[in-house]
C-alpha cells in the first residue's frame, strides 16, 4: 500500500500500467490491426492523390516545393496517430462519464482526477498512423536534398511534444464545458474538420485564418511548426512562443479543469 | 365487434401523406438541435474552406487562373459545396449494424411501407432544418471569400431540381451498400472504398474538370459525378440548357437504376434478418 508521501513520477507508472492494459485488451482483436492499416493506407493514397493533384498544376504552394508538402502531410498523419491513440479516446470517455454520472468511480481514486481521465484509454492500433506518418515524413525529408541534423532532429521532437501538449489542452479545454453543456459529441467531429486544416502549412491561410488556426486551435503548433523544424524553416522566435504558449495553455487548462470539476454533479444528483 | 370500416386511401395518398408527416417529424425533432447541428455544419465547412484556399493559392501563383478558373470562381464552387454537400447527407451505411443488431429493424418491417421511405422521409424533412441554418453559414463565407456567382433562372431551377435528385441517387445507393451488412459485420473497408472513390470521383475534391482525363471519362460513367460534382456546375458553371437537361436526365437514369437495386437487394437481404430484440 503506497505510504502518504505522493511520488512524483505515479503518474507516469500508471500511465504504463494503463497502457499494458489497454494494448493488452486490443491485442486480442487482432483483424482491427489489419483493418486500421488497410483504411489508413486508403487514407494515405488519397492524400497523396491531392498533392499529385496540386502539383500537377504548380511547382510549388506559397514557397512550399514537394516535399516539403510531404514532410507536412507525414507530420500530419503522425500527430493525428498521436491524437487518436492516446488523446481522443480519453477525451470522449471524460464526455460520456460527465454525462452518466460514472465520472465518480475516477474522483475517489486516490490520484489526481485529472491524470487520469487523461492517461486511462490507449487504442493501440491507431498508432499504425504514427508508423505511416514517419515514413511519409522521411520519403519527404529524404528527397529534399538537405540534410537533417541533430540541431533540427531535437528542434522536431521539441516541436512535436509542445504541439501535443497544446492539442491535449485544447481538447481538455473544450471536454470540460462537458460539466455546464452536457451533449458534447459532436465536438469530435467538429475538430476533425478543423484539423484537416492541418494537411497543409498554415501560412497558405489568410490572415484571420491563420491567427485562428494558430492560437485558437493549435494546428499550426501541431503541424506546421513540427514540419518547420525538420525542414529547416524553423526561426528561434516561433519555438519559443511555442513554449510559451504551451505553459501557458497547461496553466489555463489545469484552472479551468478545477473549475468545472467544481460545478459537476455527479452520479444521484 | 370490428372498428368501423374506413375509406380506402389511395397509393399516392397515402406515401404523401407518409413523406409530409415523416418531414415534420423531421423538423420538429431536428430543430431542438439547432447547437449540435451548427457544431457538424461548422466542422463540415472546414473541408471546403481548405480546398478553396489551397486552389485559390495557386491559381493566384499561376497569373490568375489554374484549368481556366479563378479564385472567385474557386469560391463560388466551394461556398455552393456547402449546400449541396448538406444535402447529400443521407442514412449512413454504417448505421445499419446498430439497426440489425439492436432489432430496430423489426419495427421498421412491421410498418405497411418499404423502410426506405422512412429514411427518405426523415432525411428529407431534415434538410430544411439544414437549409435555414445554412443560410448564415453562405452569407458569411460569402463575405470573407469574395465568390464570382451570376446564375441565370434556368440554373436556379436546374439546381433546385438536382439537390434533390442528387439526394435521392445518394439515398438508395447508400441503402444498397448498407445492406451489405446483412452478410457481413466488417464493412468498414468495403465502405471507406466506396468513399475514397466519390471523393475523388464526384467533384468533391476539385472541380472535375482539373482531374486527370482518365478520371474524368470514369466519373462520367459512375453515379457519383451526379450527387455532386453536376448540382455544383449547374448553378456556377454556366452549361449550356441541353447540358443542364441531360445532367437532369443522366440524375433521373442513376435514381432508376438504384430504386431497382434496392428492390433486388431487399429482397435477399431481409431473408438474413433474424433479430431477438427490438
Amino acid at each position: 500500500m503506497a505510504g502518504p508521501a505522493r511520488e512524483p513520477l505515479r503518474p507516469l507508472r500508471l500511465f504504463g500500467v494503463f497502457f499494458r492494459i489497454g494494448a493488452l485488451n486490443e491485442l486480442q482483436y487482432r483483424a482491427n490491426f489489419a483493418i486500421q492499416v488497410f483504411q489508413s493506407v486508403i487514407a494515405l493514397a488519397t492524400g497523396l492523390a491531392v498533392i499529385g493533384l496540386v502539383f500537377s498544376q504548380t511547382t510549388h504552394l506559397n514557397d512550399w516545393t514537394q516535399p516539403e508538402l510531404l514532410a507536412v502531410m507525414g507530420v500530419h498523419i503522425l500527430m493525428g496517430g498521436v491524437i487518436q491513440t492516446f488523446i481522443q479516446p480519453n477525451m470522449v470517455r471524460l464526455m460520456t462519464d460527465v454525462r452518466e454520472g460514472t465520472l465518480d468511480f475516477i474522483l475517489t481514486k486516490p490520484e489526481d482526477a485529472q491524470v487520469l481521465v487523461s492517461i486511462r484509454e490507449v487504442k493501440i492500433w491507431q498508432a499504425v498512423d504514427v508508423l505511416i506518418g514517419l515514413v511519409v515524413l522521411g520519403v519527404g525529408v529524404a528527397q529534399l536534398q538537405a540534410s537533417i541534423g541533430p540541431i533540427q532532429a531535437i528542434a522536431f521532437a521539441v516541436a512535436l511534444l509542445l504541439g501535443a501538449t497544446m492539442i491535449y489542452c485544447f481538447w481538455l479545454i473544450l471536454t470540460t464545458g462537458a460539466f455546464w453543456i452536457v451533449r458534447m459529441d459532436e465536438i469530435h467531429e467538429l475538430f476533425e474538420g478543423v484539423y484537416q486544416s492541418g494537411r497543409w502549412p498554415v501560412t497558405i491561410y489568410p490572415g484571420w485564418l491563420r491567427i485562428s488556426l494558430t492560437y485558437l486551435v493549435p494546428i499550426a503548433f501541431a503541424v506546421t511548426v513540427p514540419a518547420e523544424a525538420i525542414t529547416s524553416r524553423l526561426t528561434v522566435e516561433t519555438i519559443a512562443i511555442a513554449a510559451v504558449f504551451a505553459a501557458a495553455l497547461v496553466v489555463v487548462t489545469r484552472a479551468w479543469w478545477r473549475f468545472g470539476l467544481r460545478h459537476y454533479s455527479g452520479a444521484s444528483a | 365487434m370490428t372498428a368501423p370500416a374506413r375509406p380506402a386511401v389511395g397509393p399516392v395518398r397515402g406515401y404523401l401523406d407518409y413523406y409530409l408527416t415523416s418531414m415534420r417529424i423531421a423538423i420538429a425533432t431536428q430543430f431542438q438541435y439547432r447547437v449540435a447541428n451548427y457544431f457538424y455544419m461548422i466542422g463540415m465547412v472546414a473541408e471546403p474552406v481548405i480546398y478553396l484556399v489551397v486552389w485559390s493559392t495557386i491559381a493566384r501563383q499561376q497569373g490568375g487562373e489554374v484549368g481556366g478558373i479563378t479564385p472567385g470562381q474557386f469560391a463560388a464552387y466551394y461556398i455552393v459545396w456547402t449546400l449541396v454537400r448538406n444535402m447529400n447527407i443521407i442514412f449512413t451505411p454504417y448505421g445499419w449494424e446498430e439497426r440489425i443488431r439492436t432489432g430496430e429493424l423489426s419495427g421498421m418491417l412491421l410498418r405497411p411501407v418499404h423502410p426506405i421511405h422512412a429514411d427518405l422521409g426523415f432525411f428529407a424533412g431534415w434538410k430544411f432544418v439544414v437549409i435555414v441554418l445554412w443560410l448564415p453559414i453562405a452569407v458569411v463565407l460569402s463575405a470573407l471569400f469574395q465568390p464570382d456567382l451570376q446564375p441565370r433562372p434556368i440554373d436556379v431551377v436546374v439546381f433546385a431540381f438536382a439537390i434533390w435528385g442528387a439526394y435521392l441517387i445518394r439515398s438508395v445507393n447508400y441503402w444498397i451498400l448498407g445492406m451489405v451488412t446483412f452478410w457481413t459485420t466488417r464493412v468498414g473497408p468495403i465502405f471507406q472504398l466506396v468513399f475514397t472513390a466519390e471523393l475523388l470521383l464526384s467533384g468533391r475534391l476539385v472541380p472535375l474538370s482539373l482531374m486527370p482525363d482518365w478520371a474524368q471519362r470514369l466519373a462520367d460513367v459512375l453515379p457519383f459525378k451526379w450527387t455532386f460534382g453536376f448540382p455544383i456546375e449547374a448553378l456556377v458553371g454556366r452549361l449550356p440548357a441541353p447540358e443542364l437537361l441531360g445532367g437532369l436526365a443522366m440524375q433521373a437514369l442513376w435514381i432508376a437504376i438504384g430504386a431497382i437495386g434496392v428492390r433486388v437487394v431487399w429482397r435477399f437481404a431481409v431473408r438474413h434478418y433474424g433479430a431477438v430484440g427490438g
